[in-house]
C-alpha cells in the first residue's frame, strides 16, 4: 500500500472519499424510503408512541428510556404529523396524513451517517485510508443495517450513537496535549454516549466498553511520572470522571424532564402509575381529585387504592352478595358480605371513615383529622356494612384470614371491626393522614393483621375480583398491604339515601398538588424497569445462537396484492466475511500475545498497540453488544444483533490490513491477497444486488425467484398463492 | 529457630526475591524432597525443609527467603480454634428431635441410598451419598420416611448424618485460619477470621442439621486451602509437597462440584489462579519451554484430569448403588429404564411390531423428554383453538396411553395387522377417546409450530386427525419395532411433525411440556419418539432386550435432567422471594423450625454484629487497596512493612475478594428459585477478607498517629473485636441453638429488644 503514491492535496482527497461514501450511503439509505406506504413491523409499535407525544399524552415505554421515541416524534413534528393513525396492524395503509418521508427520514439519516462513521474510526484506529474505504463500503453494502434504517425504527439511530461516541473519545485520545479541540472531542463523546443509553437500554454495554478503556487510559496518565504537578493530575482524572461519568446521567434525567414536560396529558397508561403521579398529568384522576380536602378527617367519604399494582391496580370494594357457605373444596367460610379489590372506578368502591366512639357520620366542624395511630372503623357507603376481619380462613389463601363487610347472624360470632390506621411514609408520629400522599396500612385491633392484597382472584362467586385477606405474618413493607386515598370528599349527609346520592357525584373543589420532577423521575424509571410484560415467543423471534450464522430473519412487510416484501436479511457474504476476521483476529492475537510473553517480538511495540486498540474497540464492541443476550430472558430478534455486527464488520479491514502488510511478505503474496480482496468486495457487491429487492421491496419477484433467495431451509420467506 | 524466623519476618519481601532466585530454590527442592520423604506428616514437612534452605543458602538475597520458608503454623491458636468450633457445632446438635427444614429432602436421599432406590434430585449426588454413608455406618437403617418438616425422629438414629455434617461444619474455621494465614503471615488475621466463623449464628446452624451445605462449604474452603499452600510452594516445584497440595486441589475440587453445582465458581476461581500462576511461568525467560510444559501438563493433569475422573467416578458410584426402580424413574430414558430392578422395563416382555389395535405409550427422545400426554382439560381462551390440552409428561401415568387405529375404520376383529413404515394411523387418547388432532393454530409457546390438541368424540374425529408413521432411517414397508425404532409422527393435511419442544406450559397447562406440530422438518430427537409400552393382546409377547446405555450416554442424560430441572425451580407468584442483594445485609433469614410461641424455634441467620462488620470490611478493603494501587503507580516509595502489607492486601486480600465475587455476583443472573443460605460460600470468603483487611488496617495505625499511640491503637481494636464478637455470640446464640416462649416483641423473651429488623421472623 505504500506503493500507491497520493495526490499532493492529501487532505482533499480525504474529504472526496469521505464525501463520496457519504453520498453513496445517503442514497442507497434514502433512496425512496416513502415506499411503501403502510405499517411496517415495529413502525407499529413505535408509531404509537408518536403519536401520543403529537398529542402530549402520558404513556409508559417499558423497552427504552424516551429519547429514542422522542427523536422519532421529531420527525413527526417536522412533517406536522397531528398523531390521528390507528397503529393496529402491520401492513395497514397510511392515511395520507400521515407524513411517512419525514417519519423515517431521521432513522434513514442516521443510518447513512454510520457508513462515513464507520470510515472515520478504522481511521482513528490507525490503519490507512484504503481499509478506512474497504470498512464504509462493507457497511454500505450491508443489506441489514439498511432495512433497519430505512423504517421508523431506532436501531439504526443507536448504532449512529454508538460510533459517534467510540470515533470522537478516539478523537480524544490521540489528540495533543490539552488543546481545547480535545476537551471537546471528550465532550461530545460524554454526550453521545447519553444519547445512545437513551435511545435504548443497550447502549449502556458500549458505553461501558467505553469507560473501560477511558478508565485504562486515565491509568497510565496517572503511572506517567512525567506528570509531577499532583494538582494538574488531579484535575485531569476528575474532568475525565465529570464528562463520561456526571454528564451523561444529568443528560439522561434531562431525557425524562424534557418527555415529562412534553407529556401533560392522562392517558392510556395512567394506572400504572402511584395516585400522586397521576394527579400531576391534566385530565384523567386530577380532573377529578383537583380541589379534594388534602386532609382526611372522621366522617370523609374515601376510596382507597392498593399501592400494589400487582396482579391489577384495584380499589377496595364490596358488594351485595355474601361469601358462599361452603367453598367448593369444602372448607366453610363465615357467609357475611364479601369484600374485595376492584380493577374499575365504581360507586361501591367508597368507605366512609367513622370514629369508634361517636355515632356520627358526617365531618364536623372544623373537622377532626385522622392521624397515624388512630383507631377507626371504615363503613362501606352503599351497603353501610363494617370492614371487617376474624379468624376463619380466606376463600384463597387459606393461611390469613377472611376480610368481610360485617353482618350479624347471631351465631356468636362478634363484630371484630376496628382498625388502626398506621402511616408508613410519616415523618413524625403525630402526622395526619393525606389525601394520595399518604400511604396507610390498615391493622386490625384484634388480631394485629395486616389489610392486603393477596394477589389471588376469586373464583365465579366474587365475579373474578381480586381477594383481600388479613394478613397475621405480615413482615417488613410489603406493596400489597399499604394502601392510599384517592378520591376524597367530606361527608354531609345523614341519611342513607341522601348519602348515596352523594356517593355518586363527582367531588370538586380547588388545590392541586405537585410532585417534584425527581420523585416523578424514579417512579417513572422504577415502573420501567420493573414492568413486565408477558413475553411470549413471537413468530420471528430467534435465539442469540442463530443470529451469528444468520439462521433466522423477520419478514417486515408483505404488498396487500402480489409478492413484493420486505425482510430483514444480511448481506450473506460480509456475516461470513465478519466471522472469520474475527477468528483470525483471536488466532493472531492470542500468537502475538504468548510469543510477546517470551520476548519474541514479531510485530513492533507501536504496531501491537494498535493491533490491541483495534481489537478492544471491534472485537470488544461485538463482545459487549451480543454476549450479554444469552442473559437475557426477553423475546430477541435478529435486530438486536446489528450493533454487534457493526463493530464485527469494522473488524474486517483491520484483519486484513495487519495480515497484507505483517503476515504476507513477499510481493506474489500481497498481489495474491489483493485479488482475493478484490473477489471479496465483488461478491459483497453481488450478494448486496441479489437481495436489493427484498431489502427496498421491489422490484416484484416470482416465486421461482424468491424460491432462488431462500439461502437457508430455516429461512421463512412468503410467498402468496394465486 | 523461633528467633530467626522473627528476625525473618522483619524483611519480608517474599515474591519479589522469589522470582530473582528461581534457580538455587528448585535445586533445594530436590534436596528437599529427600529430607522431607522421611516425615510422613505434610504440615510438618515444612519445617525441617525451611532449615535445610537456610543450610544451603548464605547469601543476602537467600535471607530475604526465609520469611516465607520459615514459617510455621501457630498451632496452639489452631488447636483452640479447632477445639471452640468442634464445640460450638456440637452443642445441642440433637436438638430439636425432628425434621428441620430441608432435611426432609436430604435424610430422604440419604434413605434412598441405604435402600438403593432409584430418585432424581437437581444436585449432583456426592453430598447425598455421604449423608447416607454417615447414616449406615452409624446404624440407622433408611426406614424413616422423612415426609415433612416437624416429623418427630422418635427410635430412629439421626445423630449420626447430624454429627457427620457438625464434623464437616466445624473444619470450616480452622481451614479459614490456615488460609489468612498462609495469605498474611498474621496470626491475628488469622485469629480474627477464625472468630468471626466460630461465633457466626448462620454457619452453627447450617451446620448442625442434614444438609449439603457444611459438605459443599468444607471441599470449597479444601480447595482454596490447598490452592494457597500450593501457590506457596511455588519456588520447589515438582516436590513432593507440591504435589500434594496440587492433587489435593484437584480433589477438593471434584468434591465440591460433586455435591452441589456452585462449585463450577470454585473451579472458576482455582482456574484464574492457575491461569494467573501459569502466565507468570511463561513469562520466566529462565525457565525453558519444555519446563513449562511440564508444569502445564501437570497442573491439567491435577486440575482437570484428576478432578474429571472423581467426578465421574462418584456417578459410576452412584448407579452402581441405585439399582432399583424408584420415583425417579420417568425422569429417564426407556433404555435407562430398563436397568432398573423393579421397573416395568426391566426384563420387559411385549409385542415385538407396532399393530392395529395395540394400546401405547410414546416417549419423546429428547433427552429428559416426556410422554405424549393429554387429559380432560382444554386449552384456554385465546391459546389456539379451544380443545383439548395434548403434552409431554415425565411421570408414568393412565394418561399417557393411546391407541392406534386404521385411518378410517374402528374394527379390530381380524387378525392383528403390523403397521409398517408409511402407513397412515390414527391415534385416540385411552382416556377420553379424544384423536391426537392438529391444525393451522399457533402453538401456545412457541408460535412458529402448530397447535396440537385432541379433537373428535368416542374416536371420531375428522382429516385432521391423520398421521402418518416414519421409522427413521426405514424404508417402506419396515414394520416398528417397541423400544428400539425410533418414530416421527407427520401430519397428514398439514405435513409438520410431531415435536416437543422441551418449554414448560403456564399454570393451565399444569405445568407440563409443550407438545406441538413442526414444519421443520429437520430430524432431531425434538421430534422423534420411540414406543415404550405396547399391549396387544393378540400379539405374543417376547422376551425384549433393550439395549443397555453406556455409562457416558447414563453421564450425559443425568446431568441434562439435572441442568433442566434446576432450571424449573422457578420462583411462584405471589411468593416473596429471596433476592442477592438481601443477603449480604443480613436482611432475612430462614425458619429451620417452628413458627409460633408454644414451638421449638431454630432460625437461620447470621449474627448481624459480624454480617455487617464484614459488609463494612469489603468496603474499607476497596478503598484501601485503591490507595495501594494508587500509590504504586505513582510510583511513591514506600518502607519495607508498607510494602509488604500493599502486596498482602493486593496479592491475598485481592484472591479472597475474587473469590466472594464469583460466589456471589452469579446468582444475580439466576431465574431459578433462591434462598438465604446460597451466600454462605461466598460469605466464607468476605469473612477471610475481613480478617486479612482489619488486621492491615490496625497494624497501619501508625500512618495516622504516632507509633506509640498506634500500639494501644492496634491492641486495642483487637481486643474490642474478639469482645463485640463475643458479646454479639452470647446475644444471638438463642437462634442457633433453639428458642422457646414467646416471640421477640414480647419483652419476657430470649430474643428481646433483638429483633433490629422488621424483616427479621423470630
Amino acid at each position: 500500500m505504500q506503493g500507491v503514491k497520493l495526490p499532493v492535496t492529501v487532505k482533499c482527497e480525504i474529504n472526496v472519499l469521505l464525501i463520496a461514501v457519504t453520498v453513496l450511503g445517503l442514497l442507497t439509505r434514502l433512496y425512496g424510503i416513502h415506499i411503501p406506504a403502510s405499517v411496517v413491523f415495529d413502525e407499529v409499535y413505535y408509531g404509537q408512541f408518536v403519536s401520543l407525544y403529537m398529542k402530549r399524552v402520558f404513556f409508559i415505554d417499558e423497552s427504552g428510556p424516551p429519547l429514542g421515541h422522542m427523536i422519532l416524534a421529531l420527525g413527526g413534528y417536522l412533517g406536522d404529523f397531528d398523531g390521528n393513525f390507528v397503529w393496529n396492524r402491520i401492513g395497514a395503509e397510511y392515511t395520507s396524513n400521515v407524513p411517512v418521508w419525514t417519519l423515517r427520514l431521521i432513522p434513514a439519516l442516521c443510518g447513512s451517517l454510520c457508513v462515513p462513521l464507520g470510515y472515520l474510526l478504522v481511521v482513528e484506529l490507525g490503519y490507512s485510508h484504503f481499509t478506512a474505504l474497504g470498512a464504509s463500503l462493507l457497511l454500505l453494502m450491508e443489506n441489514s443495517l439498511i432495512v433497519q434504517s430505512r423504517f421508523m425504527l431506532l436501531d439504526s439511530v443507536l448504532i449512529f450513537f454508538l460510533l459517534l461516541a467510540v470515533v470522537s473519545y478516539l478523537r480524544f485520545h490521540k489528540a495533543p496535549k490539552s488543546s481545547l479541540w480535545k476537551w471537546l472531542w471528550l465532550f461530545l463523546s460524554g454526550t453521545s454516549c447519553a444519547f445512545a443509553v437513551g435511545v435504548k437500554y443497550m447502549g449502556l454495554f458500549t458505553y461501558l466498553l467505553l469507560l473501560g478503556l477511558a478508565a485504562v487510559h486515565t491509568w497510565h496518565v496517572i503511572g506517567d511520572k512525567t506528570l509531577c504537578n499532583v494538582k494538574h493530575l488531579n484535575t485531569i482524572v476528575v474532568v475525565r470522571f465529570l464528562v463520561l461519568v456526571v454528564m451523561p446521567a444529568l443528560l439522561y434525567l434531562g431525557f425524562f424532564y424534557v418527555h415529562l414536560i412534553l407529556l401533560y396529558r392522562s392517558g392510556p397508561h395512567d394506572q400504572m402509575m402511584s395516585s400522586a403521579f397521576q394527579a400531576s398529568l391534566e385530565g384523567g384522576l386530577s380532573r377529578i381529585t383537583q380541589g379534594q380536602p388534602l386532609e382526611v378527617a372522621f366522617g370523609s367519604q374515601v376510596t382507597l387504592r392498593s399501592a400494589s399494582s400487582k396482579p391489577l391496580p384495584c380499589w377496595l370494594h364490596s358488594h351485595k352478595a355474601n361469601y358462599p357457605i361452603r367453598y367448593e373444596n369444602g372448607r366453610g367460610s363465615s357467609h357475611q358480605q364479601q369484600v374485595t379489590c376492584y380493577p374499575f372506578k365504581d360507586v361501591n368502591n367508597w368507605w366512609i371513615i367513622k370514629d369508634p366512639s361517636r355515632q356520627s357520620l358526617v365531618v364536623s366542624s372544623p373537622p377532626r383529622p385522622v392521624r397515624h395511630g388512630d383507631i377507626i372503623q371504615l363503613l362501606h357507603g352503599m351497603t353501610s356494612r363494617f370492614l371487617n376481619t376474624h379468624d376463619v380462613a380466606a376463600p384463597m389463601s387459606p393461611h390469613s384470614q377472611e376480610v368481610t363487610g360485617y353482618i350479624d347472624f347471631n351465631v356468636s360470632m362478634p363484630a371484630q371491626n376496628l382498625w388502626r390506621v398506621d402511616i408508613t411514609n410519616r415523618e413524625s408520629d403525630r402526622d395526619v393522614w393525606k389525601t394520595i400522599l399518604s400511604e396507610v396500612q390498615l391493622i386490625h385491633v384484634n388480631t394485629s393483621a395486616v389489610l392486603k392484597l393477596s394477589g389471588a382472584s376469586l373464583p365465579d362467586w366474587g365475579f373474578r375480583q381480586l381477594e383481600v385477606v388479613g394478613d397475621k405474618i405480615y413482615k417488613g413493607y410489603q406493596q400489597s398491604g399499604v394502601w392510599n386515598v384517592e378520591e376524597h370528599r367530606y361527608g354531609k349527609s345523614h341519611e342513607q339515601k341522601e348519602r348515596e346520592l352523594e356517593l355518586k357525584s363527582p367531588t370538586h373543589d380547588d388545590i392541586s398538588r405537585n410532585l417534584t420532577f425527581m420523585a416523578k423521575f424514579i417512579e417513572l424509571q422504577w415502573k420501567m424497569l420493573t414492568v413486565r410484560n408477558e413475553e411470549s415467543e413471537h413468530k420471528y423471534s430467534s435465539l442469540p445462537l442463530e443470529w451469528i450464522t444468520m439462521d433466522t430473519n423477520i419478514a417486515y412487510w408483505l404488498h396487500p396484492s402480489n409478492n413484493a416484501q420486505i425482510h430483514l436479511i444480511g448481506n450473506s457474504v460480509t456475516w461470513t466475511l465478519a466471522n472469520l476476521a474475527l477468528f483470525i483476529y483471536v488466532l493472531l492475537f492470542l500468537t502475538y500475545l504468548l510469543r510477546r510473553r517470551r520476548k519474541i517480538e514479531d510485530i513492533p511495540e507501536a504496531c501491537w498497540e494498535q493491533l490491541v486498540l483495534a481489537g478492544v474497540v471491534c472485537s470488544g464492541g461485538w463482545v459487549v453488544n451480543y454476549l450479554p443476550f444469552f442473559l437475557m430472558e426477553k423475546t430477541l430478534f435478529l435486530y438486536h444483533y446489528l450493533p454487534a455486527l457493526t463493530f464485527q464488520i469494522l473488524q474486517i479491514p483491520v484483519v486484513v490490513e495487519h495480515l497484507y502488510t505483517h503476515v504476507l511478505r513477499s510481493p506474489s503474496q500481497h498481489k495474491a491477497f489483493g485479488g482475493v480482496i478484490l473477489a471479496a468486495l465483488c461478491s459483497v457487491y453481488f450478494c448486496y444486488r441479489i437481495f436489493s429487492p427484498l431489502t427496498y421491496g421491489q422490484p416484484e419477484l416470482t416465486s421461482e425467484e424468491l424460491a432462488a433467495l431462500r439461502w437457508r431451509d430455516s429461512w421463512d420467506i412468503l410467498f402468496r398463492k394465486r | 529457630m523461633e528467633g530467626r524466623c522473627g528476625e525473618g519476618s522483619h524483611t519480608q519481601s517474599p515474591s519479589c526475591a522469589a522470582v530473582r532466585s528461581r534457580k538455587p530454590c528448585m535445586d533445594t527442592g530436590k534436596h528437599r524432597e529427600k529430607a522431607s520423604s522421611k516425615k510422613t506428616e505434610p504440615r510438618r514437612a515444612t519445617r525441617p525443609s525451611s532449615s535445610d534452605t537456610r543450610g544451603l543458602n548464605g547469601t543476602s538475597t537467600e535471607k530475604r527467603l526465609r520469611y516465607s520458608d520459615c514459617d510455621y503454623t501457630p498451632l496452639c491458636p489452631l488447636l483452640s480454634v479447632a477445639a471452640l468450633s468442634l464445640c460450638t457445632r456440637f452443642y445441642r446438635i440433637t436438638e430439636p428431635p425432628h425434621v428441620c427444614w430441608d432435611e426432609t429432602h436430604f435424610g430422604k436421599m440419604g434413605s434412598y441410598y441405604i435402600n438403593r432406590t432409584f430418585f432424581f434430585d437437581v444436585h449432583p449426588p456426592l453430598g447425598k451419598m455421604l449423608i447416607g454413608l454417615a447414616g449406615y455406618l452409624t446404624g440407622y437403617d433408611g426406614t424413616f420416611p422423612f415426609i415433612k418438616p416437624g416429623d418427630k425422629y422418635e427410635h430412629h438414629n439421626y445423630w449420626g448424618m447430624r454429627g457427620f455434617c457438625a464434623v464437616l461444619g466445624s473444619c470450616l474455621p480452622p481451614f479459614a485460619f490456615l488460609v489468612v494465614l498462609e495469605l498474611s503471615h498474621s496470626t491475628p488475621a488469622a485469629l480474627i477470621t477464625a472468630s468471626l466463623l466460630i461465633f457466626d449464628t448462620g454457619y452453627i446452624t447450617l451446620s448442625q442439621y442434614i444438609l449439603l451445605d457444611p459438605i459443599l462449604m468444607f471441599f470449597i474452603m479444601g480447595a482454596v486451602l490447598s490452592m494457597v499452600k500450593f501457590n506457596h510452594q511455588r519456588l520447589r516445584p515438582f516436590s513432593w509437597s507440591w504435589w500434594l497440595w496440587l492433587l489435593l486441589t484437584g480433589v477438593n475440587l471434584s468434591g465440591s462440584l460433586g455435591v452441589k453445582f456452585v462449585g463450577l465458581f470454585n473451579i472458576l476461581l482455582v482456574g484464574i489462579n492457575t491461569a494467573w500462576d501459569l502466565w507468570r511461568l511463561l513469562g520466566d525467560l529462565h525457565l525453558s519451554l519444555v519446563d513449562f510444559m511440564k508444569h502445564l501438563i501437570a497442573r491439567m493433569f491435577g486440575l482437570i484430569m484428576l478432578p474429571l475422573f472423581l467426578y465421574t467416578t462418584i456417578f459410576a458410584v452412584h448407579f452402581v448403588i441405585l439399582n432399583r426402580s424408584g420415583p425417579g424413574d420417568g425422569f429417564f430414558s426407556s433404555a435407562f429404564q430398563s436397568r432398573l430392578i423393579g421397573n416395568n422395563l426391566h426384563n420387559a416382555t411385549m409385542p415385538e411390531y407396532l399393530a392395529y389395535g395395540s394400546i401405547i405409550t410414546l416417549k419423546n427422545l429428547r433427552i429428559a423428554g416426556g410422554y405424549l400426554h393429554s387429559h380432560w382439560h382444554l386449552y384456554p381462551e385465546g391459546v389456539g383453538a379451544h380443545q383439548q390440552q395434548v403434552t409431554a409428561y415425565l411421570h408414568k401415568d393412565y394418561n399417557n396411553l393411546w391407541l392406534v387405529k386404521r385411518p378410517n375404520s374402528d374394527d379390530f376383529t381380524w387378525n392383528p395387522e403390523l403397521i409398517r413404515h408409511g402407513d397412515i394411523i390414527r391415534l385416540e387418547h385411552k382416556e377420553t377417546t379424544r384423536n391426537l388432532h392438529s391444525h393451522l393454530h399457533e402453538a401456545p409457546l412457541t408460535k412458529k409450530h402448530l397447535q396440537v390438541t385432541g379433537y373428535g368424540i368416542n374416536g371420531t374425529g375428522d382429516p385432521n386427525d391423520l398421521w402418518q408413521v416414519e421409522v427413521c432411517g426405514g424404508k417402506k414397508g419396515d414394520p416398528v419395532k417397541v423400544l428400539r425404532s425410533k418414530v416421527r409422527l407427520l401430519h397428514r393435511s398439514t405435513g409438520c411433525v410431531l415435536y416437543s419442544s422441551g418449554k414448560t406450559l403456564p399454570k393451565w397447562g399444569w405445568e407440563q411440556v409443550e407438545v406441538t406440530c413442526s414444519p421443520y422438518l429437520k430430524e432431531t430427537p425434538n421430534s422423534q419418539w420411540n414406543i415404550e409400552d405396547h399391549v396387544n393382546p393378540k400379539l405374543p409377547n417376547i422376551s425384549l432386550h433393550v439395549l443397555k446405555p453406556s455409562f457416558l450416554e447414563i453421564l450425559l442424560e443425568s446431568h441434562i435432567v439435572m441442568i433442566r430441572g434446576n432450571s424449573g425451580l422457578k420462583p411462584k407468584d405471589n411468593e416473596i422471594n429471596s433476592k442477592p442483594w438481601h443477603w449480604p445485609i443480613n436482611y432475612q433469614g430462614l425458619r429451620f423450625s417452628g413458627v409460633n410461641e408454644t414451638e421449638y424455634r431454630v432460625y437461620l441467620l447470621g449474627n448481624p454484629v459480624i454480617w455487617w462488620l464484614n459488609l463494612f470490611s469489603l468496603g474499607l478493603f476497596v478503598v484501601m487497596v485503591s490507595l495501594c494501587c494508587v500509590a504504586l503507580q505513582r510510583g511513591a516509595k514506600l518502607g519495607g512493612t508498607k510494602k509488604a502489607h500493599c502486596q498482602v492486601l493486593m496479592e491475598g486480600g485481592g484472591l479472597l475478594f475474587l473469590g466472594w465475587l464469583l460466589h456471589y455476583l452469579p446468582f444475580y443472573t439466576m431465574g431459578r428459585i433462591l434462598y438465604y443460605h446460597h451466600y454462605f460460600p461466598a460469605m466464607l470468603f468476605s469473612s477471610m477478607l475481613t480478617g486479612l483487611t482489619l488486621d492491615t488496617f490496625l497494624q497501619n495505625a501508625d500512618l495516622l498517629f504516632s507509633p506509640a499511640v498506634s500500639k494501644y491503637i492496634l491492641r486495642g481494636g483487637q481486643i474490642v473485636l474478639l469482645v463485640g464478637i463475643l458479646h454479639s455470640f452470647y446475644l444471638f446464640h438463642p437462634l442457633s441453638y433453639g428458642m422457646n416462649g414467646p416471640l421477640a416483641h414480647d419483652p419476657t423473651s430470649s430474643m428481646a429488644g433483638l429483633r433490629w429488623l422488621d424483616s427479621w421472623e423470630f
